[in-house]
């Protein structure tokens, strides 16, 4: 590891003063569970590391409005754990439970993870079906970003250097819905998923019918990816029949552009895409259907 | 640049020097000759690293010393007592939970975590649990038992 400037700002605004003053000379860190093993190998070689450890506050898990608040230096581990988020969210709770290990979980946090945008990671998959927003924060002010407008390559998001993910904001799930996220995971339990899939649904009880979908992929693209044409068709459809949802996952194998690795060949991921898909459906419409019949 | 940490590791208090990149597993192992704590990959997956901060189970590969000043820090070290092992360890003794050694210590730091969250762990339980330290000699079967002995060792100790 190169040596570097270390800084432990105490506060929010001296963390952004820092990055304003500092821009790309200086790397944060919060977890720092990515961002050491980047130092390491020297894929990143920052003059300063801003810690954001000492930081009190931007932990919160907390909702208003109805809609749920993960604060941005929120360990996955407190996400997983706070009932908040697995009375409101389950599928939300879950998803955290599913990162890596205890130790990984107890230290990364929601806002470190969304800004080191690996493509792989199992969280931005369920929160771009889930429908969230990502609060940025500069000196100069904060702003919103929808989720599925934040990422925009390996490694790479709309954030500016000088700004900061402050927090992730979740609304709430309508009525009559389900939601899942399914991690396919064929070599360690630990591992990135080959693929990860997210999908939410809305039911009609009266009809049955689907009133809203949003179906979401991770580790097939550069960025985690919605499926629109698999979308409608949910939509457009009387009730999820087998073949409905096996048609959804053909139409989501299309906007895959996997790369093949250790986790599997392109051929390969491609092909489980619209397995999991097709699955991560079912699991959604039988949750929805379920939260019915507990009214 | 340097910085001066002070950090309590097994009990006991440390003031040690460390450079910016520093990472808590070097300044364990050389600058406290703590060597109980292994590093096996570097990149925070094999566990062989692992060990308690403030509470909770950490890689120390993964952990700049710098983050652990004013910190409490438990290590292999500090398991046994008075010269008598922790129930863990000798749970892996006696159960033969190991062979070449080198995850033994983040095996029996994340062991004991466990029992100190959750003191009857289902097998479920454990291999959540214990899914990140990873053992290339003796297969899980007998790592499992060490933990499953421990357990029920450390309830009798603690009903009698």
């Amino acid at each position: 590891m190169n040596p570097f400037d270390f800084r432990q700002p105490d506060t929010v605004e001296e963390a952004l003063t820092l990055m304003r003053d500092l821009g790309e000379d200086a790397r944060v860190m919060a977890g720092g569970t990515a961002l050491v093993i980047m130092l390491k190998q020297r894929l990143v070689m920052p003059d300063c590391l801003i810690s954001l450890q000492k930081l009190r506050g931007l932990d919160q898990l907390e909702v208003t409005n109805g809609e749920v608040r993960l604060g941005a230096l929120a360990t996955h581990r407190a996400v997983e754990r706070s009932p908040e988020v697995r009375s409101r969210l389950p599928s939300l709770a879950e998803t955290y439970a599913h990162v890596a290990t205890i130790r990984i979980r107890n230290v990364a946090t929601v806002g470190g993870a969304l800004a080191h945008a690996d493509p792989n990671q199992d969280p931005p998959v369920m929160l771009l079906a889930l429908d969230a927003r990502v609060r940025l924060t500069s000196t100069a002010g904060s702003r919103q970003v929808a989720i599925g407008e934040f990422f925009t390559d390996y490694y790479e998001t709309v954030r500016q250097p000088d700004e900061l993910v402050t927090e992730v904001v979740v609304p709430a799930l309508k009525p009559n819905s389900g939601s899942v996220y399914l991690k396919f995971l064929p070599r360690t339990a630990d591992d990135y998923a080959t693929v990860g899939v997210a999908a939410t649904v809305t039911v009609d009880p009266a009809s049955g019918t689907c009133q809203e979908c949003r179906i979401a992929m991770g580790c097939v693209a550069s960025t985690p990816v919605r499926v629109p044409e698999a979308e409608t068709l949910v939509r457009g459809g009387n009730r999820l029949t087998p073949e409905l949802a096996r048609e959804a996952g053909a139409l989501a194998q299309r906007v895959t552009d996997p790369i093949s690795d250790a986790r599997g060949s392109a051929e390969y991921k491609r092909a489980m895409a619209g397995v999991f898909v097709r699955r991560a459906l079912e699991q959604a419409w039988q949750r929805a259907v379920a939260s019915q019949a507990n009214r | 640049m340097t910085h001066t940490i002070r950090m309590q590791v097994n009990g006991k208090d440390y003031t040690v020097d460390v450079p910016s990149q520093r990472l808590l597993i070097d300044c364990l192992r050389y600058d406290l000759g703590l060597t109980g704590t292994k590093e096996g990959c570097s990149v925070g997956v094999c566990g062989a690293c692992t060990v308690v901060m403030d509470g909770a189970l950490i890689s120390s590969c993964l952990t700049l010393a710098v983050l652990a000043d004013g910190k409490a820090i438990t290590t292999v070290e500090g398991l046994a007592h008075e010269g008598k092992l922790h129930p863990v360890q000798q749970a892996f003794i006696d159960y033969g939970g190991f062979q070449c050694g080198i995850c033994t210590p983040g095996m029996v730091v994340a062991a004991k975590a466990l029992l100190d969250q959750n003191p009857h762990p289902s097998d479920d339980d454990i291999k959540d649990w214990m899914m990140g330290n990873l053992c290339r000699c003796t297969g899980y079967y007998k790592i499992i038992e060490s933990i499953r002995g421990a357990a029920s060792r450390m309830e009798t100790e603690r009903v009698s």
